[in-house]
């Protein structure tokens, strides 16, 4: 009888599949995952603290740091925020406006997402060109609109900092003829692949339950099958104007938030498409005249607002002593709370399977070491 | 299953788990919070208050008697001048959606009062909030699996999240004086 025993080793904190500074300490038994520790910190700055040191305004830059694939979404999430603390009223342009960035924010996110899930399996390039094509696209709109690619720092308090003219508008339906062919391709080159099949199919399943009591949000909730949206389940901006599907899996596995992420693709499509049809003329303002940006004062109390963001449920927790800048300010960051389920998903596969499954999550460290 | 409003919640307690409630904070009127001047932090108390030891039995009250199943987000607050932390605690109901509803535990800061069981053997996505909060702000969770520092290195002295910890004139910057 050989004599074996369990192993510990580092996955990261360098390492490419870990997509960041991220460290997973694992055990194994031969290929076979026993636990799973994930180690992280190695990009904490104390990003709450600078929220609470800075004035609301200045702090908004810094929200594009958290998650910077969308930073246009984290301004949101911020701005609703700050917004319902001191009650301030949005124009319906500028709801609209918000929308039509988070929805092509969600686009480029899960175009890039995927493509570095499958570069993390061995489908080398192709996808991920494909998504950063894509991806390249729409920045080039964030850059026209905001004067950054990445670090867009659009939103204000009451709307937006800069409207969209007509020249966005044409470019946007130009670039949004070329997205249904690219979600076909995308689909159609991996939905057929064998490869793709043996190496989602059944791998880091999280049942329906399991799903819930983790506090996964996002298409990770949605991949387990509980249709979960916040956009449907508490409507913000003006999204209770537009129809489109909840997309759900059935497994909950590799797969599933695989193809979750190609159907809300289209969805956000079909949410564009309406958003353009439905965006009010300029009469009404981009952004509202009465707020203060620089020395806005909110009342004494607390304000929680929440967005769906690509990623999951990004909220903002604040609490204000009536000064300018905030008491408490508290990132709900989708990417660390979705990695509570990590060891779990992971328990029973193997080191490659480990792999792929992170990739799944689709994390980014930026917001989880915060 | 049904859908609670603001401040319903404390009411229900009142009459079905009357032993959960904080009575510390029945009698505050801080409802308002615009009758306060600036700099001054507000306990707010429209929601539920309850007691340390009973957080865990609440949040599965909730979950069994009105579908809130989806345990969000802890936050801990230090308030200082109050000489509290608070955690708030936001559940979602995942089939009926809405908004959330908020169950707060206030405690003292010192180390023998900032104690508050851990609910991460029901809600495993507590987990890394619960150390988080440990980590920032010193609250300990018995029955935590591993309460651990998370953001910090495990040498690492002090909570750099309350507001009376030093924002220079540590060792670590090697700075002196405020």
């Amino acid at each position: 009888m050989l004599k074996t025993e369990e192993l510990q080793i580092n996955i990261g904190p360098q390492h490419p599949s870990t997509h960041g500074v991220f460290r997973m300490l694992v055990t194994v038994d031969g290929e076979t995952l026993v636990d799973l520790k994930p180690v992280f910190g190695y990009l904490h700055r104390n990003h709450e603290q600078l929220g609470e040191v800075n004035t609301y305004l200045q702090n908004m830059p810094f929200t594009d740091r958290l998650d910077y694939f969308n930073s246009m979404v984290n301004n949101h999430a911020y701005a609703r925020a700050v917004e319902t603390l001191a009650g301030v009223e949005v124009p319906e342009r500028a709801q609209y406006i918000r929308v039509i960035m988070d929805e092509l924010s969600r686009i480029l996110n899960h175009a890039t997402a995927m493509g570095f899930m499958l570069g993390d399996m061995g489908a080398w390039q192709t996808a991920l060109l494909w998504g950063m094509r894509e991806r390249e696209k729409i920045l080039d709109m964030f850059e026209y609109v905001s004067g950054a690619r990445m670090m867009c720092n659009y939103c204000r308090f009451g709307g937006v900092v800069r409207d969209i003219d007509d020249w966005f508008i044409t470019e946007l339906k130009k670039l949004m003829q070329g997205l249904p062919h690219y979600f076909d391709d995308f689909e159609g080159l991996l939905l057929n692949s064998e490869i793709l099949l043996a190496r989602a199919r059944n791998i880091g399943v999280l049942p329906k339950e399991l799903a819930l009591a983790y506090s996964v949000t996002g298409p990770v909730l949605r991949g387990s099958g509980v249709a979960y949206d916040i956009r449907k389940a508490e409507p913000y901006a003006v999204y209770d104007r537009f129809k489109f599907k909840v997309p759900v899996g059935t497994v909950g596995d590799v797969y599933d938030r695989f193809l979750v992420r190609i159907a809300e693709m289209r969805e956000s499509y079909k949410i564009l498409e309406q958003a353009i049809e439905q965006l009010p003329d300029a009469t009404g303002g981009f952004i509202n005249p009465k707020v203060k940006q620089q020395s806005l004062k909110a009342p004494a109390g607390e304000a929680y607002a929440r967005v769906e963001s690509p990623k999951g449920e990004l909220g903002f927790y604040l609490v204000s002593d009536g000064s300018g800048s905030a008491y408490r300010y508290k990132v709900r960051a989708p990417s660390f709370i979705n990695l509570s389920s990590l060891a779990d998903m992971c328990k029973g596969y193997t080191i490659a399977d480990v792999v792929v499954i992170l990739g799944s999550i689709d994390i980014v460290m930026g917001e989880v070491d915060r | 299953m049904a859908l609670l409003a603001r401040g319903e919640l404390r009411s229900i307690l009142q009459t079905e788990l009357p032993n959960a409630l904080d009575t510390r904070w029945d009698t505050q009127a801080t409802d308002q919070p615009e009758a306060h001047g600036e700099g001054q932090t507000v306990l707010l108390d429209f929601d539920a208050v309850v007691k340390a030891e009973a957080i865990v039995e609440v949040a599965h009250f909730i979950r069994d008697k009105f579908g809130y199943d989806l345990l969000s987000n802890i936050t801990a607050v230090d308030y200082l001048k109050q000489g509290l932390i608070e955690l708030v605690y936001q559940f979602y109901n995942a089939a009926d959606g809405g908004p959330d509803l908020r169950v707060r535990v206030r405690i003292g800061r010192s180390p023998e009062e900032c104690i508050v069981p851990s609910l991460t053997p029901t809600w495993p996505g507590a987990d890394l909030q619960e150390r988080e909060a440990y980590d920032m702000y010193g609250v300990v969770f018995p029955g935590h699996p591993n309460l651990a520092r998370i953001y910090m290195w495990d040498e690492f002295k002090g909570f750099p999240m309350r507001k009376d910890f030093p924002k220079t004139g540590d060792k670590y910057t090697h700075v002196t004086g405020e």
